[in-house]
């Protein structure tokens, strides 16, 4: 056999990450390449971990829901609902109706404001600068509305186990309303910029295609499972918090390739304010904190609860012993479990592509290592 | 009559607190009975979330069946509980989905300290991931598994800190020291 030499070899082994400014965190991807074809994609992953399941373990059950904010921390309202719901699960109460429209109302402004990050860092990535600023001008909308609320922007511990610990501000109603009249136009005005654009549409379709098929393989789930064809979102399968009430629809895409997951998550922020603006018209009078959740000590038992999230299902399962401290508090955060299908995403595409498909998951590291 | 006074009553001892679990009933349980036999300890319920409880071995089968079967075509999620103190000592919590039933159910078993479960990547893909992760926190190692590494914590790092008995501030001191040159993470 004769000597390789590496004159020889057309295999290039490339490191990208952690430290680059597309992977969104500090995420750090080993690139297999055959020139610039995509071999292979390992992740390494763990740069953020803080251990955030074990530090559960170590606290009472409300001193549990601030740590979780850090998880997915553009989406944390999300976060927090997740685990409200587990818990109140394992208490067996439920909230009251008027907390349960608030805490929608807070979730899926916390969604468009995701989304908003999503949209302007992705678009960044692949070369459009001008969305990222009006990305965050309309997102600053939103960080002031739970500012006003709950006196923090991004990590707001907006909810309580039982309900809310804060009721409306005066002029909330009007607030969010303003904000659903002057929302629903940007979103037209990104699509122009995007939509029909050359660029954009060239560097976007037929990128990064995953089947309905693979999404369910690799326990994909979100805007990335809908935009390959499947008609699934959790707060239509198995409702929670009253989303039963409101009236929108789930948009699904064909092609499961990074411009169909663009078009859902566009469309998802206009459903997004056709919730709202339901939600808003009727809040009930009422309670906002259900009883009986002054000294959080559930009985022996366990459940997994799960929501929603802007990124895909995020579940809370808590096992309980009795007493004032979880047992074991496990997140399925979907940023992980979405993360592990960049492999197969990749495969065979581009160098270049890379960027976009990641950028397309819309992961968030915080949520990947917890 | 002596001025004995009588012992009080000892107060009853107090059961150890277990899961107010109800049985679950119908066709799906049923099927897996008759199926799996004794291989299926238990099929219950709690708060409306029904659990099979199953002997390790046949944990890759019960997901293939239920997955061509029964439809239960989505891994959510595989987690582990560590209760130290238990002849056996972990549980294994696989949560699954369907998406024609629009259920949820969850297979749990327990495995002891050094025994090899049996990995279900084969089955659903989404295991690789979850799988590892467990392999790093709990230190349980899947037979079978394509890729068994560390996956958030480095890879030469000695412990498994989601078990019971790995302290909350607890490190590894000589990972810590030779890698970060620092004497103590805290």
């Amino acid at each position: 056999m004769p000597d390789a030499t590496f004159l020889d070899s057309t295999e290039l082994v490339l490191n990208m990450g952690p430290q680059h400014p597309s992977t969104h965190g500090v995420l750090r991807v080993i690139l297999e390449l055959d020139g610039e074809k995509v071999l292979g994609a390992d992740c390494v992953i763990g740069y953020l971990h803080r251990g955030v399941e074990k530090v559960a373990e170590n606290r009472t059950y409300a001193q549990v829901n601030p740590y979780l904010d850090r998880l997915d921390y553009v989406a944390a309202v999300s976060n927090s609902l997740g685990y409200c719901l587990a818990v109140e699960k394992l208490l067996n109460v439920e909230a009251p109706p008027r907390a349960q429209a608030i805490r929608v109302i807070l979730t899926e402004l916390n969604r468009i404001a995701s989304h908003l990050v999503w949209l302007g860092t992705h678009a960044l990535d692949i070369g459009a600068i001008t969305p990222v600023f009006y990305c965050f001008r309309e997102r600053e909308e939103t960080l002031n509305i739970f500012e006003k609320y709950c006196g923090a922007r991004l990590t707001t511990h907006a909810f309580r186990v039982g309900g809310l610990q804060y009721d409306l501000y005066d002029g909330f109603e009007q607030e969010v309303k303003a904000f659903c009249d002057m929302f629903l136009p940007k979103v037209d005005e990104y699509e122009e910029l995007l939509t029909g654009n050359r660029i954009w549409v060239n560097r976007l379709k037929e990128v990064g295609i995953l089947n309905g098929e693979d999404c369910k393989r690799y326990g994909v789930t979100g805007p990335v499972l809908r935009a390959a064809g499947v008609h699934w979102d959790l707060r239509k399968a198995q409702p929670y918090s009253g989303y039963e009430k409101y009236d929108f629809v789930i948009p699904i895409g064909q092609n499961g390739d990074t411009y169909d997951r663009y078009m859902v998550r566009m469309e998802e922020m206009r459903q997004a304010v056709r919730i709202i603006r339901q939600a808003v018209e009727g809040i009930p009078e009422g309670p906002i904190m259900a009883k009986g959740c002054k000294i959080i000590k559930p009985p022996v038992g366990e459940a997994y609860v799960s929501i929603e999230a802007p990124k895909g299902e995020l579940g809370y399962y808590i096992v309980s012993d009795g007493s004032t401290t979880p047992y074991r508090v496990r997140v399925r955060p979907p940023s992980f479990i979405n993360l592990q299908a960049l492999d197969r995403m990749v495969r065979g595409g581009l160098i270049a592509d890379v960027v976009a498909v990641i950028g397309t998951l819309d992961i968030v590291l915080g949520e990947v290592d917890r | 009559m002596a001025d004995e006074k009588a012992p009080p009553p000892k107060p009853p001892a107090k059961p150890p607190a277990v899961m107010a679990a109800t049985p679950w009933e119908g066709e799906l349980p049923a099927a897996l009975k008759e199926r799996f036999g004794d291989q299926i300890r238990e099929t219950s319920a709690y708060l409306g979330q029904p659990f099979v409880f199953a002997k390790s071995e046949s944990i890759v089968d019960l997901l293939e069946y239920l997955k061509y079967e029964a439809d239960f075509d989505y891994l959510v999620d595989i987690t582990a509980v560590d209760w130290p103190k238990r002849a056996q000592r972990f549980d294994l919590i696989y949560i699954l989905y369907s998406f024609a039933r629009n259920e949820r159910v969850r297979i749990k078993t327990q495995i002891s300290e050094g025994s090899h479960p049996q990995s279900v990547v084969r089955v659903h893909a989404t295991a690789n991931w979850l799988e590892r992760e467990i392999f790093d926190m709990f230190g349980i190692e899947f037979a079978g598994h394509p890729d068994l590494r560390r996956i958030l914590m480095p890879e030469d790092w000695d412990g498994h800190p989601f078990r019971k008995d790995y302290g909350i501030v607890q490190q590894d001191a000589g990972w810590v020291q030779s890698n970060l040159k620092i004497e103590s993470g805290q």
